[in-house]
């Protein structure tokens, strides 16, 4: 995409000097308009935005000061230069005051008349490059990834953005993969605490000791290894979200220290003992049963209370089939994206078993099959041969059940290292039938 | 061969080694000869007593009546001290793909700075200043390659800095913009 040139309007009852600093501003690339009065001005500005506007301060009629209070009016935020041929610090400070970007006297120093627009229209650039960055912080917020038109998912949706507002706490259930932090991350960004960090914690992935020191930070020397102060999870969280995933899985002490935290909001680092206090929001995900959980004694109800004040269901995948060929255009268009491929269709016959697939690992599962399928195909269309159960489906139509035998006996043999003795015991077979099927079907063992 | 050229008008006197220069470059850079006429112009009138300077949108417009049909561009090289109304001095003048410019030798001189005279970084200045009006000419903007003669220059040691050749996306556009005018 062509950068957009910063544009000039120049507004002086001199034509020399119109003249001069148009072809001035031409020659540097700026897109750049002329006005020979205040008037004519505010009328071009009514059409148009400018984003830098270098103007006379004595003109017939209105005078560039009044002018800038009236583009005020306006709603329009141009950089304003206000330009003199006689000095005056009385009018410069007046200038400066009422907001103009710089006073200048003519005639102008060129390099100083350089500086000043190059600086402007660095200004400029700077606050287009602040408010695409913001508007990209929205889009993240827009929860872009959060693909489905199931009712399912719209209830999801509808639940995030109810929830998001309220500083309550959510516990997330959903079968692994169906994109718990996904959703975890949505209710952070369309929050009041969206510009504060969101933190997350993996917890099924750290052991009890280093869960607490991850969550709570240590001092230098709380136990070996600790070589320095450490800010926990915590206090990392300050103004924002923690998230803790997998909250399922942490022990019957982490289970205190958390209740006691979500509390009273402080805690005291590992080997420490100045109490920290944060405010945080939690968010929780789990794929397990936290209720089943709490009925065997293995989650604390009054933990599983605290936590539990908002509780979202993600719904796995088979529940909500209809949302497949929009995740598979979805991780198409990310995926070409990321390799910088042309997008890529999916054959009828493909979209079909696709729809048609359980997805034990759900969306996540749908999505490493996608990206799969881009990297193996032919980059035009993916093919039904491009997709793991597609090659089953199309080599279980051409082979004998001797085929089917054969390649089984072939794939236990391989994983027991041809262990004759493991590999019968797998497929439950004596030996002896064993090493006949090896005869029969010519097997041999593969060497690297 | 062109049959349109570049005409050179010489307002004050200049070598013939200089001119010979300042053509090489043009036929060059440009791939137009270069038809040099003496200026009959009476530059007194162009003087402003209060700025003590000669006023370079008017010379620029008395220059464009020295041009012919057979002219591409025109250009007029001074000497004296050249302004336009809103910058307290300039090196050089002309219009974005118009057809005149000028360009002066006043302001490029090392003792205007209290620096030692040195001829041929003068007249290496001044074939710079040349080219980049040409170049303005012939519609190219100013650029932000630091060695590219397109690069806008406010003082003499900026001119120094860059290089006597165009960046080769200058260079691209200038021979799109040439090609434009021999078609």
């Amino acid at each position: 995409m062509a950068e957009k040139k910063v544009s000039i309007l120049v507004v002086d009852d001199e034509e020399s000097v119109r003249d001069s600093l148009y072809n001035w501003f031409i020659d540097d690339g700026y897109d750049v308009e002329c006005a020979e009065n205040a008037k004519d001005a505010l009328i071009m500005l009514e059409a148009r935005d400018f984003d830098i506007i270098l103007a006379d301060i004595k003109m017939p009629g209105m005078d560039g000061m009044e002018m800038h209070r009236r583009i005020k009016t306006l709603n329009k935020e141009p950089i304003f230069i206000i330009m003199t041929a006689f000095a005056s610090v009385d009018t410069a400070v007046q200038a400066l005051k009422d907001g103009a970007y710089d006073y200048v006297t003519k005639p102008f120093d060129p390099d100083d008349l350089s500086h000043l627009i190059r600086n402007a229209a660095s200004h400029v650039t700077l606050k287009a490059e602040n408010i695409s960055l913001k508007d990209r912080i929205t889009t993240l917020e827009d929860v872009d990834d959060l693909v489905g038109e199931s009712e399912g998912m719209k209830h999801v949706l509808r639940e995030v953005e109810s929830v998001a507002q309220s500083n309550s706490s959510v516990i997330i259930t959903g079968e692994s993969g169906t994109g718990k932090e996904l959703i975890a991350r949505a209710i952070h960004s369309n929050s009041s605490r969206k510009y504060f960090p969101l933190i997350t914690v993996h917890c099924g992935a750290l052991t009890e000791s280093l869960l607490e020191s991850e969550l709570f930070g240590h001092e230098k020397g709380a136990f070996t290894g600790a070589t320095f102060n450490r800010k926990g999870r915590f206090e990392m969280a300050d103004g924002g979200t923690i998230f803790l995933d997998e909250i399922g899985t942490i022990s019957s002490k982490m289970q205190i220290e958390l209740l006691r935290v979500l509390e009273t909001r402080t805690f005291v680092r590992v080997g420490g003992n100045k109490e920290i206090t944060s405010d945080f929001r939690v968010i929780c995900a789990t794929n397990r049963d936290l209720k089943n959980m709490v009925k065997n004694g293995t989650f604390r109800e009054d933990l599983y209370y605290r936590l539990n004040v908002v509780n979202i269901r993600i719904p796995p995948l088979r529940e909500r089939v209809e949302d497949i060929p929009l995740l598979v255009n979805h991780f198409i268009r990310k995926y070409c994206k990321s390799m910088s491929r042309d997008l890529i269709s999916v054959e009828p016959a493909a979209l079909k078993h696709l729809q048609e697939f359980e997805y034990p690992g759900n969306v996540r599962e749908l999505e490493n099959l996608i990206e799969r399928a881009i990297v193996i195909g032919n980059g035009k269309e993916i093919k039904l041969k491009d997709l793991p159960m597609g090659r089953e489906v199309m080599s279980s139509s051409i082979e004998s059940l001797d085929d089917l035998e054969k390649k089984h006996i072939a794939l236990i043999l391989n994983k027991y290292n041809w262990n004759i003795s493991r590999a019968s015991k797998a497929l439950n077979v004596d030996r002896a039938t064993l090493y006949n099927k090896i005869k029969k079907y010519d097997l041999e063992k593969r060497t690297r | 061969m062109n049959k349109k050229s570049i005409i050179l008008v010489s307002c004050g006197h200049f070598e013939k080694n200089v001119i010979d220069k300042i053509s090489t470059d043009l036929l060059f850079f440009f791939g137009f000869p270069l038809d040099v006429r003496e200026c009959s112009l009476d530059l007194s009138s162009f003087y402003n007593p209060t700025r003590r300077q000669y006023d370079a949108n008017l010379i620029l417009k008395a220059v464009s009546e020295h041009s012919s049909p057979d002219a591409i561009k025109t250009l007029g090289l001074m000497r004296v001290d050249i302004y336009i109304p809103i910058l307290t001095y300039i090196f050089g003048q002309s219009m974005l793909n118009g057809s005149t410019g000028i360009v002066s030798l006043y302001r490029l001189r090392n003792e205007l700075y209290g620096l030692e005279q040195d001829d041929n970084l003068l007249i290496e200045r001044f074939r710079k200043v040349i080219v980049h009006e040409m170049g303005h000419a012939f519609g190219l903007i100013h650029c932000l390659n630091p060695t590219c003669i397109m690069r806008s220059s406010t003082y003499v040691e900026d001119l120094d800095q860059k290089e006597m050749e165009f960046c080769y996306n200058c260079k691209t556009e200038l021979d799109e913009k040439i090609n434009g005018y021999q078609t």
